[in-house]
């Protein structure tokens, strides 16, 4: 676990670096992400102790977001006057953007003749 | 007596501590409840452990500065987390790279949806410029968000707090939507919510299918690089 946990950190300070030193937009972690899987591909296999606590650290990624979510609270003020158009906005949307994700993901793979994965099983 | 209970009070809300148990606490019992339900999604555990610990900190008048600093311990595993996402991307690598093509379809189609309904919705019913502003990247994972509200003027705290409304949003709403739909494929239906709704649909994508959450880990990211380059243009042909 804690080989595993110094090589994510690793790979996450190596993103952090490069996203700063290059003038990225795009996160830390995320290109931390991509390097690991570089080296993954590099080494062409996953090793078991890396697998056991990616596992861990994902099993309960949910509980990651709560500190983020309760930050919510700084902005009672605004919600209280525009929490109408702000709610209606993120529901609509999300709504819209998983059903046409969705739909267009399966068009096009019928399209291209591809198989679709998972038909007999239900969510 | 309760001079004592003050006192002890004072002394823990002083430390990081309370906050971070407060935080696990709150999580399990959210938790607790998903499970009880079945795993119904509508009993969402970011939800209830946000809405306790969001009662909890009015009730006793602390400010979201002192929560975080006990809450940091937590946020900080989300660096570690989303690098770890690299695992599940390489055992199903193969699946991915056959999926392509129709990735990159409902990658665009799923983002100008999610940007452009966000915008169009909440402009008609009145929202200010800096809240449509910070409205914009709300489908992304919330550093990213931030940084493009910022950039755009915007507010960078409350796109953060849009972003987590709208993964909690997508995480509730994804299994029904799409069952009604009859999508069944479990590469679509995970692409769709990471997409939409970034880590918090990563997540439950991970709780219903491990292809559903790698597909929506892929889809997260890519989603990352799009809205960064595109909402910069919608926000400045629109507004």
């Amino acid at each position: 676990m804690l080989r595993a946990l110094t090589l994510l950190l690793i790979c996450q300070l190596l993103g952090e670096a490069f996203a700063v030193l290059a003038n990225w937009p795009i996160p830390g972690p995320v290109l931390g992400l991509a390097f690991l899987l570089a080296g993954l591909l590099i080494l062409r296999r996953s090793p078991d102790w890396l697998q056991d606590t990616s596992a861990g650290l994902l099993k309960h990624l949910s509980l990651l977001f709560v500190p983020a979510s309760v930050g919510l609270v700084q902005h009672a003020d605004r919600l209280k006057v525009e929490w109408l158009p702000l709610a209606a906005g993120v529901i609509v949307s999300t709504v819209a953007a998983i059903a046409v994700g969705a739909v267009v993901f399966v068009a096009v793979s019928r399209l291209i003749g591809a198989p679709a994965e998972g038909e007999d099983r239900k969510a | 007596m309760i001079g004592a209970t003050q006192d002890i009070w004072v002394y823990l809300a002083e430390t990081p501590l309370l906050w971070l148990t407060a935080t696990l606490i709150a999580y399990g019992i959210g938790h607790a409840a998903f499970t009880r339900s079945g795993s119904n999604p509508a009993v969402n555990p970011v939800a209830i452990a946000a809405a306790l610990l969001i009662a909890l900190l009015v009730a006793t008048d602390t400010d979201y500065d002192t929560y975080f600093e006990g809450a940091q311990f937590v946020h900080f595993l989300l660096g570690p987390a989303t690098v770890a996402l690299a695992v599940p991307l390489y055992t199903h690598l193969p699946r991915v790279r056959r999926a392509a093509l129709p990735m990159l379809a409902a990658l665009v189609a799923g983002v100008v949806t999610a940007v452009g309904t966000a915008l169009a919705v909440a402009s008609l019913l009145g929202a200010d410029s800096e809240s449509l502003l910070s409205l914009a990247p709300k489908s992304v994972t919330s550093p990213i968000a931030m940084g493009i509200a910022e950039r755009i003027g915007g507010l960078p705290s409350l796109a953060a707090g849009l972003v987590i409304a709208t993964g909690i949003v997508g995480a509730i709403v994804v299994t029904p939507l799409l069952n009604l739909m009859r999508v069944r494929d479990w590469r679509a239906r995970g692409f769709a919510v990471g997409i939409a709704a970034h880590g918090i649909g990563t997540a439950r994508a991970f709780q219903v299918n491990p292809i559903a959450g790698v597909f929506a880990a892929v889809a997260m990211g890519l989603n990352g690089l799009t809205t960064a380059l595109l909402v910069p243009l919608i926000a400045h042909l629109l507004l």
